[in-house]
């Protein structure tokens, strides 16, 4: 199954949760902010929330800014 | 190196009911790298640290998140939303960066135009009355205009940050007239925020009488960060001295220091 993560085509397995797919990129929950089809998910929600094909996730986190 | 402001009676800083030591504020962007970076803030003994919300890099060999050499027990984290150039996408980043889990700050940047970097002043105010609605602390980037801060303090946020001069332009200080206006009228703090090229330009920014100042790339861009980060923090605390100390009025005249009695004939 296709999704888009951070503007990038992924294969997921389909029924995947977001906590399935940040392990799937080796992220760790606790690092990432998420985003899923624009609505954020808060991190004790990340492995009941599942994705859909077409669906985009964002993860983001702090970096180097004034 | 130790300085004699123990002498000087002043109040710290607060904003949004937390309370601050150093008025310097620094970034943490532009670093040559991360070591530099660490070593830069502690030599500027800066408290509030800005940090940029961005999308983690997915294959991971790049850069990784600032967080890993910075412990957000020791400084406090401030969001900002750098790069945003409408309300919407402002208001979007700085929910994400409230969701990490630090603070409800969030220094807010709605950016009008490129080449300046100046601000939209009505994206601004419009994101800063939703996130201030939605319980952010809100420290609005702004430009040096009395009526625009002013309407920002009303909207709630819990400071306005006029610049001195254009992001990262180092040009310093341009307008102090309007600085101190807005220093005069606004009842929240006031942070300077960009533009500062130097350690002058920190002191006679302080010199106005603002409650603070928050500078990246005078320190980051320096050929050596870590020196600058400590010619800033001096500055910055040599500048709020002079201010409470009450500088000595201008005169279009020269008048003596010495006795003009008891001269020689």
């Amino acid at each position: 199954m296709d999704v888009v993560i951070n503007g990038e085509h992924k294969r997921v397995t389909p029924g995947a949760s977001l906590l399935d797919v940040l392990s799937q990129l080796e992220l760790d929950p606790r690092a990432v902010v998420v985003e899923h089809n624009r609505r954020i998910v808060r991190r004790p929600a990340l492995g009941v929330v599942t994705v859909n094909e077409g669906d985009a996730i964002e993860l983001v986190h702090f970096v180097g800014g004034g | 190196m130790t300085t004699a402001v123990e002498t000087i009676q002043d109040t710290p800083l607060e904003i949004g009911g937390r309370t601050f030591q150093s008025r310097l504020m620094v970034g943490t962007g532009k670093y040559p790298d991360m070591d530099t970076m660490v070593r830069a803030i502690e030599a500027s003994g800066a408290e509030v640290v800005t940090v940029a919300v961005r999308r983690v890099n997915l294959d991971r060999s790049k850069e990784s998140s600032v967080l890993h050499f910075l412990d957000p027990k020791r400084i406090f984290l401030l969001a900002n939303t750098a790069g945003c150039y409408t309300a919407a996408d402002a208001i979007r980043y700085a929910r994400l960066a409230r969701e990490a889990g630090f603070n409800d700050f969030v220094k807010l940047e709605v950016i009008g135009d490129e080449e300046t970097l100046l601000p939209d002043v009505a994206g601004l105010l419009e994101a800063a009355k939703v996130l201030v609605q939605e319980g952010f602390k809100v420290l609005a980037y702004t430009n040096e205009d009395l009526v625009t801060a002013l309407r920002l303090e009303d909207a709630g946020c819990a400071a306005v940050m006029p610049l001195a001069s254009p992001i990262g332009s180092g040009l310093g200080l341009l307008n102090p007239f309007s600085v101190r206006t807005i220093k005069r009228r606004l009842h929240v703090p006031v942070i300077v925020d960009a533009g500062v090229g130097t350690a002058s330009d920190a002191c006679v920014t302080m010199e106005q009488g603002v409650d603070g100042i928050l500078m990246n790339t005078a320190i980051a861009a320096a050929q050596d960060p870590v020196a600058m980060a400590q010619a800033m923090r001096l500055a910055t605390i040599a500048g709020r001295a002079a201010y409470l100390a009450g500088r000595m009025p201008r005169r279009e005249v020269a008048m003596p220091s010495s006795p003009t009695r008891g001269m020689l004939d």
